[in-house]
């Protein structure tokens, strides 16, 4: 053995041992409270772990990725989408297109369990399946021309898989963008300064893209900074805006009101040219992102902040307040994105493969930028464990759960065994420029709460208020923008359906068929918005499992159509790599979906929730203001429900669909026919 | 100095190129290698077709 190759194992072997010692000090920490910089060094050395040898392995053994075959960027390069591009700027346009708010959402609900089962999930489920399907879907487009999942599916299952595949990511975006506005209204209603701040961002967008079309057109880093710091001045002028009382009025909207405002803006957003809100607010929202994400990965190890959170909490039983459910499946149904996310396999189809440069590239790009965005997600579980647990629990259950005023909601959370009193919280509030944090469900408000503390801890005392509006400011922006293109992609994709009806409707450069399909898409999520908006108990607890549901079941048809290729394309033995991820997610969303639909508790079974309340309401006992909404409540149980059904029956559909398919081809009654562009060698150097 | 010159033209070179800055140069240099006298889009025209390409697929995660 030379020199640095026993260096390099050295190497190897202490951050194993470094890993091994945090996780080990992180699951057997039973004391008080336990540091943050142990996550970090324990999620750091399992990415780098995962990387080197897993990543590794598949690599070269499995996928055997040939450095000299030209890529599609290579072989169709356009000069625009199709372009050979250095692997580190893929890897960050990558990540810019994965992170999203879901990894910073997700934990912090998953934080109700304590703080040991999101970390492991989180590391785990990220090394073995979230950063392997990235990785496989990225591989199997590149070698097809960087094809969409939806064109994979067609070519490996037939037209009925990938008519499946389309019809559930339809119906997952709705529900996703119904979820995200959710969390941005929850976070603004009766804020002024949060409201305000948010809504100044729309002519600050418009601006900047009025500027890039106009004055300088293309010239996107000079209008980026522009933008970012006006948006800046907009966090400082809410303060402002929140001290005046005529402004103060305007902006302090309650909840159905700014749901209204935000369905509104979507529909707008979605048929507006997209130089003029659409691309200028990504610009920014990406930036900001990139920056926070950055900013609290340095407070983090700067600060070192204790962990408050206990390992677990009494409610892996399943009946936590912010969402119900047990441990298994639900803890893995609200992680999702930080640990495997469907809705990557979009991205890692169609979008970067056009990029690739050189296909060991695959490698960095798909497994790379997945663990990046699971260690997102750590920091995001360490955010809302540096809060006090009562404080947490505080923010994040529903008044329809812990009681409306603060006496009885902080009796209650401190009967539960997390301390927490009214002045406490009338304390904190004030210190983050709000008038109550009480009942703020959705993840962002705590997230905020929790890098304020972080940030303004680490950058020098003081300005938590500031900071707060700033967290909150920086996710809502991300969160529209998710909207707006949101609304664009699944106007395209019912305008595709629709035009298998009645041709003119699918052209899309129509514009009644476009408007009347973005007037859809935006009917279906603003529909669940308000509902979500209008329920007593949050809203969230009913919207987010489903989204998770949803987002897991993509990610299994997904890995399904992997898989169905990995048993065409002479990769059998390897199967399982694909496999053994999509036997989980089949498992974990089956359960889950299984309990929502038959479970007869009312806080979990969306038709016990129905009946349940039917009954209350038929026998006079719901207190008036839930009567009022108790008919449109029920309905909304009941259609969650057949919508569980309908996601369950599609997963399975194309489970069972792959399954026949291989057993077609592994039995010889379907000769092999490779759906892989064939082999050209690479000209780049 | 010049070792430090070219570590921050380089960063300055990726942070164009990976917010798109650049976009337009690198369409340019592209036509003139590959398609050499091909009328070119200018750079307003490029920009906006360039998004409306960007934004009819799925480009951004929840």
């Amino acid at each position: 053995m030379s020199t640095p190759r026993l260096i390099r194992g050295a190497i190897w072997i202490a951050i194993a041992v470094v890993g091994a010692a945090a996780f080990g000090g992180i699951a057997l920490n039973r004391g008080e409270s336990i540091n943050a910089m142990w996550f970090v060094v324990a999620a750091a050395s399992v990415y780098l772990i995962g990387y080197r040898f897993y990543s590794g392995w598949i690599a070269a053994r499995v996928l055997k990725l040939d450095p000299t075959r030209a890529t599609p960027a290579e072989r169709l390069d356009n000069g625009r989408d199709f372009m050979p591009t250095h692997r580190s700027i893929v890897f960050g346009h990558h990540f810019a297109a994965i992170a999203g708010a879901g990894p910073l959402i997700g934990p912090t609900l998953a934080a109700q369990f304590g703080y040991l089962p999101g970390t492991l999930w989180l590391l785990v489920g990220a090394v073995l399946a979230g950063c392997v399907q990235d990785m496989l879907v990225l591989f199997c487009s590149t070698r097809r021309d960087g094809k969409s999942l939806a064109q994979l599916a067609r070519d490996e299952l037939g037209p009925f898989g990938a008519s499946a595949a389309m019809l559930g990511t339809l119906f997952i975006m709705i529900i996703l963008m119904a979820v995200l506005a959710l969390v941005v209204v929850k976070a603004m209603a009766h804020s002024a300064w949060s409201t305000s701040t948010v809504f100044a961002t729309i002519p600050i967008a418009l601006l900047i893209g009025v500027y890039l079309r106009f004055f300088r057109p293309g010239r996107v880093l000079e209008a980026t900074a522009i933008g970012v710091v006006l948006m800046l001045l907009a966090v400082a002028a809410g303060g402002w805006v929140d001290q005046n009382a005529t402004l103060h009025a305007w902006f302090d909207l309650d909840g159905v009101t700014i749901a209204w405002f935000v369905i509104g803006y979507g529909l707008i957003a979605a048929i507006l040219p997209v130089w003029l809100l659409l691309a200028p607010r990504d610009y920014l929202s990406t930036f900001i992102k990139l920056g926070v994400v950055f900013l609290l990965a340095i407070a983090i190890c700067v600060l070192q902040p204790d962990i408050r959170m206990p390992a677990l909490t009494r409610f892996i039983d399943g009946t936590g307040p912010i969402f119900s459910g047990a441990l298994f499946p639900f803890l893995f149904i609200t992680l999702a994105c930080g640990a495997i996310s469907g809705f990557h396999a979009l991205v890692s189809s169609g979008t970067t493969p056009k990029l690739i440069a050189r296909e060991t590239d695959v490698r960095m790009v798909g497994y790379g930028s997945m663990a990046l965005e699971s260690f997102v997600a750590i920091m995001a579980l360490i955010a809302a464990c540096v809060l006090d647990p009562g404080v947490y629990f505080a923010i994040n259950t529903a008044a329809g759960v812990v009681g409306a005023d603060p006496v009885t909601a902080t009796a209650t959370i401190t009967a539960w065994g997390f301390p927490v009193d009214p002045a406490q919280m009338q304390e904190l509030a004030r210190s983050m420029g709000e008038t109550t944090l009480y009942g703020r469900t959705g993840g962002a408000p705590s997230l905020a709460v929790g890098m304020a503390h972080i940030f303004g801890s680490a950058f020098g005392d003081g300005l938590f208020a500031i900071w707060y509006h700033f967290a909150i400011m920086f996710e809502a922006v991300f969160i529209l923008t998710v909207l707006d293109a949101g609304t664009r992609v699944g106007r395209f994709i019912m305008q595709d359906a629709l035009g298998a009806v009645w041709a003119p409707l699918g052209r899309t450069s129509w514009y009644p068929s476009a408007w009347a399909a973005s007037l859809l898409v935006v009917l279906g999520w603003g529909y669940f918005l308000y509902i979500g908006v209008i329920d007593p108990n949050g809203g969230i607890n009913i919207l987010w499992p489903l989204f998770g549901m949803a987002n897991q079941m993509l990610a299994a048809i997904a890995l399904a159509v992997v898989t169905a290729i990995f048993v065409k394309s002479g990769r059998l033995r390897y199967a399982c790599v694909p496999g053994l991820p999509l036997a989980w997610l089949v498992t974990v969303t089956t359960v889950a979906a299984w309990q929502k639909i038959f479970s007869d508790d009312a806080r979990i079974g969306f038709f016990a929730a129905a009946r349940d309340m039917a009954e209350k309401l038929a026998a006079g006992a719901l207190p008036p203001e839930r009567a009022a909404v108790a008919s449109k409540l029920i309905f909304n149980q009941q259609l969650d429900g057949w919508l569980t059904v309908f996601f369950l029956i599609v997963v399975w559909t194309i489970v069972i669909d792959m399954l026949r398919g291989c057993y077609q081809h592994l039995s010889g009654r379907r000769p092999a026919r490779s759906t892989e562009s064939p082999y050209v060698a690479t000209q780049l150097t | 100095m010049s070792a430090f010159r070219a570590a921050w033209w380089s960063i300055w070179a990726g942070l164009r190129s990976i917010t798109g800055d650049d976009a337009y140069e690198r369409y340019v240099e592209h036509c003139r290698i590959r398609h050499p006298g091909a009328t070119l889009l200018d750079r307003g025209s490029f920009y906006r077709a360039e998004l409306d390409r960007r934004w009819s697929q799925v480009n951004r995660c929840c």
